[in-house]
């Protein structure tokens, strides 16, 4: 190969040319944006938000004002961020309930129907959240099938209001809609066990559950916490499971006091704000991510 | 030698018989052997609960009446026939179901081909930058798209200057994209790391050109995973909601997922069901081309992995 010629040292460069221009203006300059409004002023008339461009004019009142009403006397966004916080941990580990069982019988012992199930499994990904969503919406309006199956067709007349303010609706909801994100990566993680390990582990003697517990457990683990990550960081963001299945401040969630914020107008600054406390408080989780992924891609860390 | 005593054995305990139980369930959940009917269970119990629900939305999107919980007869109203509410008749839904294809369709064709040139700069590029960038490009996957929603929306709404990225039709394209370009880029990627260097290697020894090797060599195997990746983007950005509802300038540059979210909550029709249905048509045939034509593509290949259309790498 023609090593080193001045021409093909910049091919791959400029191969990588366009993505690394697309990243720069659509993904850290908008980042960049973020910062100059939280950062940045009011309109006194208007009550318009005034980006300051330049980091060494930066106004910090209304971050300021956000981070002194978390908590405390004044603190009326530290209820939903710790909300948001319950919420996903419960139903991560709901997902992680649900998908590790199914996940593991799919792998293991799913045999000739191993095909009809994994298409089963993958066809709630291809149905749209909103219509996933929608369906719930449907069944458990105060009228819906869920009413009237409990009330055993008419003869306990049941009206409960799943639709207003539930933290369990919500919830449930988000297990319903993560759920299938989960059970995936974890298929792919459980698939990767060499399966005469475990067979060994049953041949001298285990059992089911310590064979489970002492072989497939621990070689699942990387598959776990990534498929737990996949889950949760998109549900930390989430606010329109709540709106459509609750609709009440009172489940408000993190996702919910961005989106109310950055809709008004006044508020955009504060919104900018929440934008980046949620992007600290995740940053942890996504650089696990994005760190072992890049370990699979086998490059140095 | 000098003789050893051997050491006196004790007698080895008898093993321990595990008890019998009486209870035939005891007996059978203790049966090391039996089959794993519980796990069995809870899988069909979680397929019915995750697909039934969507089942009967798509049913009652052919009632002839305007409830969504008791069937009245079977019709093809809310898709045709009503004269106002109809699909075919209500010009925002049927708008929006083709503003959704078209932006599926738009950002597949951007997307795609930027993430694919994106991967092979970014794993034959060697150096520290690559790697920078390689990481800003894993952390667009994953961030919460209302970041990347919202920090969009503001370089639509809060930018000085005059450029392409505003709210309609063109600004939900350049979003999407960027929240898209990831898949390809990480599937092209993954399939580059098996695929190694041999074979350009081949072709460059016999003579081709570097982007004649890439071309004629590197290009043809990647082709399934391009493909795939193409599937798995029109997929997801058809079901997009954040990026779409941010970046939308009214009505008419609303997407199906967005016109649920509006109506959801207030008295829709069936109607509204019949549009999502209409959606979930259109992911049924991606999805029946994208297996065909992917099982196509790797013929003689072995077998044909499903998970290849649900983003699993």
């Amino acid at each position: 190969m023609a090593a080193g010629s001045r021409r093909s040292r910049w091919v791959w460069p400029a191969f990588a040319l366009p993505g690394v221009v697309w990243l720069a203006l659509l993904f850290l300059l908008p980042l960049y944006i973020v910062l100059c409004l939280a950062f940045g002023t009011l309109d006194p008339v208007f009550r318009s938000p005034v980006p300051v461009w330049n980091p060494l004019q930066w106004d910090f009142s209304q971050s300021k004002y956000v981070l002194t009403h978390l908590v405390g006397e004044n603190g009326v966004f530290g209820a939903a961020i710790w909300r948001t916080a319950v919420f996903v941990v419960v139903a991560s580990v709901g997902c992680l309930a649900i998908a590790y069982p199914v996940a593991y019988f799919v792998t293991r012992f799913g045999g000739r129907r191993k095909g009809l199930l994994l298409a089963l499994l993958i066809a709630p990904f291809w149905i749209s959240y909103m219509m996933r969503m929608l369906a719930w919406v449907n069944l458990l309006q105060t009228d819906g099938l869920v009413n009237r199956a409990l009330s055993l067709g008419g003869l306990f007349p049941v009206h409960v209001d799943w639709l207003n303010g539930r933290s369990s609706t919500v919830v449930f909801g988000l297990v319903y809609g993560y759920v299938p994100y989960m059970i995936l990566p974890l298929y792919a993680g459980l698939d990767r066990i060499d399966q005469s390990l475990i067979e060994a582990a049953r041949d001298l003697g285990a059992s089911r559950l310590s064979t489970f517990r002492k072989v497939t457990l621990p070689m699942s683990k990387a598959a776990v916490i990534a498929s737990l990550l996949l889950v949760s960081l998109p549900m930390v963001g989430d606010y329109f499971t709540n709106d459509l299945l609750s609709g009440s401040p009172s489940t408000a969630m993190f996702g919910n006091l961005i989106n109310n914020a950055v809709l008004d107008p006044g508020q955009v600054g504060q919104g900018a704000t929440f934008l980046i406390l949620m992007f600290i408080v995740l940053l942890p989780a996504m650089a696990y991510y994005v760190r072992s992924t890049r370990r699979e891609e086998g490059e140095t860390v | 030698m000098t003789a050893t005593t051997a050491p006196v054995r004790p007698p080895l305990p008898a093993p321990a018989q595990p008890r019998r139980s009486a209870l035939p369930f005891v007996r059978w959940f203790k049966n090391p052997w039996r089959k794993p009917r519980i796990l069995e269970t809870v899988t069909w119990v979680y397929l019915t609960w995750s697909l039934l629900p969507v089942a009967l939305a798509v049913a009652f999107s052919f009632n002839s009446g305007k409830s969504r919980s008791v069937w009245q007869g079977f019709s093809l109203r809310w898709y045709i026939t009503d004269p106002n509410l109809s699909v075919l008749h209500d010009a925002s839904l049927h708008i929006a179901l083709v503003h959704t294809l078209l932006l599926g369709v738009v950002t597949t064709a951007v997307a795609v081909p930027l993430g694919v040139t994106f991967a092979l700069g970014l794993d034959r590029w060697h150096g520290r930058l690559p790697g920078f960038w390689n990481i800003q490009m894993l952390l667009s996957f994953v961030v919460p798209e209302i970041v990347l929603g919202v920090s969009l929306y503001f370089l639509a709404s809060q930018f000085p200057f005059n450029t392409p990225m505003t709210t309609g039709t063109t600004g939900q394209v350049i979003g999407l994209v960027t929240f898209q370009m990831s898949y390809p880029v990480i599937i092209v990627r993954a399939r580059l790391l098996t695929i190694g260097k041999q074979f350009e290697e081949a072709a460059t020894d016999l003579g081709a050109s570097r982007v004649g090797a890439l071309r004629r060599v590197l290009l043809p195997m990647l082709f399934p995973a391009i493909f795939a990746s193409a599937v798995l983007v029109f997929a997801d950005v058809i079901d997009d909601f954040v990026i779409v509802k941010y970046l939308s300038s009214g009505s008419d540059t609303d997407s199906v997922a967005v016109k649920i979210y509006d109506t959801a909550r207030g008295a829709p029709t069936p109607a509204l069901n019949a549009l999502a249905s209409l959606l979930l048509a259109a992911s049924i045939g991606a999805i029946l081309i994208g297996y065909f034509g992917y099982r196509f593509l790797t013929r003689g290949e072995g077998k044909t992995s499903l998970g290849s259309f649900a983003g699993q790498l």
